[in-house]
């Protein structure tokens, strides 16, 4: 099967890799560049483990075509963290105890950024509509609940000091 | 196997690629139940088609009378869209409970309809609003109503190796009209309807000039409970008759017991509940402006 030379931007930097037609975004992350972060669970779009941003929205790695990835602007927890400190909703994830075996974590992590990416005061029901396709079998989600509206606060504050995290 | 995956620039080329490759390639959209079922062996294909980047796809439109929607306008786009929020909340309603918002940012409301899924969320609320499809082949371009899309349960009438559904349309909202979508479900986010309603009324001086009800699963594609739309019309606006209405939607409601969607027993006792409130959210919105 021919493989392709696509180009996207991953994590702010442009990259060229081949990939199959039949290969799903997920696979190229994990098998081909090593980013083991994103996480595979069910597969199937039902656990929301695999979760990236893609053109600036919360989508299943695992039902991307690899393809469609041509031109696109991707972030997937490995390019969350600042060179210095961890972003905001990493920190507060674990100041809140909002981690426990962690499985979920880089998935809850991008789809509760890109719901702040947007909107830095959201309300509680629309931080459950972010979340809601991330599935946790440890936390209860309370204290991932509660660690978004923290790291929400962080961001505010900084913004007001003109930082630019 | 998938050996190759195209991004036509035109639905014309769309067609085109699939005319060449003869039933050995197949038209994707969002892909997140097209995927799956290549993976399971239900599909074959040589060639995807992605319609992602065709320009004319994308958006949603009011043109001469009707809110049009393009193959590749996504659930979480439908949801937002001021045009559907004003014309077709039942449509706005039903996006936001599809999947996930992952899925809702991937998944596409015609290929919600291309599935044929008895009970998918977009499709039943696009059933109230006497919506049409616009489908291209090689030879040219077709209206089909919305309920002549179905085959069967699960099974849809468009063979996506030789088709392309470019649009949806349905008229936009009159004076005194109105839509709502409810569904009952297992937990709030990542599940299927146990049952999904949706009704769109006309409602003048107090009186229901008509009322289009849908319920589902019931059958291949969304169903019209004919008893209730025929007992409203001319019915004054009132609890009662919206009561009846609810106990007569039973009349057409031929549930399957399922072990992912509950019992038949339970979803007939409360599917009058539901078409009571599907009905009076109706009302209400078109009450509104
Ligand atoms: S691995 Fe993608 S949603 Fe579960
Ligand atoms: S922390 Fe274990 S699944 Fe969420």
């Amino acid at each position: 099967m021919a493989s392709q030379i696509i180009s996207f931007r991953l994590n702010g930097e442009v990259l060229e890799i081949a990939v199959s037609p039949s290969e799903m975004l997920l696979d190229v992350l994990r098998e081909k560049m090593h980013l083991t972060g994103t996480k595979r669970g069910c597969g199937k779009g039902e656990c929301g483990a695999c979760t990236i941003i893609f053109n600036g929205k919360a989508m299943n790695a695992c039902l991307i075509p690899a393809m469609r990835a041509q031109g696109a602007d991707i972030q997937t927890i490995e390019g969350v963290a600042g060179p210095d400190a961890l972003h905001p909703l990493q920190q507060s994830f674990i100041d809140k105890g909002a981690v426990q075996c962690g499985f979920c974590t880089p998935g809850m992590i991008m789809s509760a950024k890109a719901l702040l990416d947007k909107n830095k005061s959201p309300s509680k029901e629309e931080i459950r509509e972010a979340v809601g396709g991330n599935i946790c079998r440890c936390t209860g989600y309370i204290k991932i609940e509660e660690a978004v509206e923290d790291a929400a606060q962080a961001l505010r504050a900084n913004a007001v000091q003109g930082g630019d995290l | 196997m998938v050996q190759n995956y195209v991004f036509p620039a035109s639905v014309s080329e769309a067609v085109t690629v699939l005319s060449t490759n003869r039933g050995k390639a197949r038209i994707i959209a969002g892909g997140t139940d097209l995927l799956l079922e290549l993976q399971d062996g239900k599909h074959t294909c040589d060639v995807l088609v992605d319609l992602t980047q065709i320009a004319e796809l994308k958006n949603i439109t009011e043109d001469n009378g009707f809110i049009r929607i393009g193959a590749s306008v996504t659930h979480a786009q439908a949801a937002k869209s001021e045009l559907i929020l004003q014309h077709a909340p039942a449509l706005a309603q039903a996006c936001r409970k599809v999947g996930s918002l992952q899925i809702r940012n991937m998944g596409t409301i015609i290929g919600n309809i291309v599935t044929g899924n008895p009970a998918a969320d977009a499709a039943v609320a696009l059933s109230c609003l006497n919506t049409i499809a616009e489908v291209t082949t090689q030879e040219g371009m077709q209206t089909m109503p919305l309920e002549d899309m179905y085959a069967g349960v699960c099974l849809s009438c468009i063979d996506s190796c030789c088709q392309v559904v470019t649009h949806v349309k349905f008229p936009v909202k009159q004076p005194g009209q109105g839509s709502a979508y409810l569904r009952m479900e297992q937990r709030k986010a990542l599940a299927l309807p146990m049952l999904a309603v949706s009704a769109m009324v006309s409602v003048q001086k107090d009186s229901f000039e008509w009322a289009r009800v849908l319920i589902a699963p019931v059958g291949a594609g969304p169903q019209h409970a004919v008893d209730a739309e025929e007992f409203l019309k001319g019915a004054p606006v009132t609890p009662e008759t919206i009561a009846k209405a609810g106990q007569l939607a039973c009349n057409q409601a031929k549930f399957r017991s399922s072990a992912i969607r509950g019992s038949k027993e339970y979803r007939l006792g409360v599917l009058p509940v539901f078409v009571e409130r599907v009905l009076e959210a109706a009302v209400a919105n078109a009450r509104q402006a």
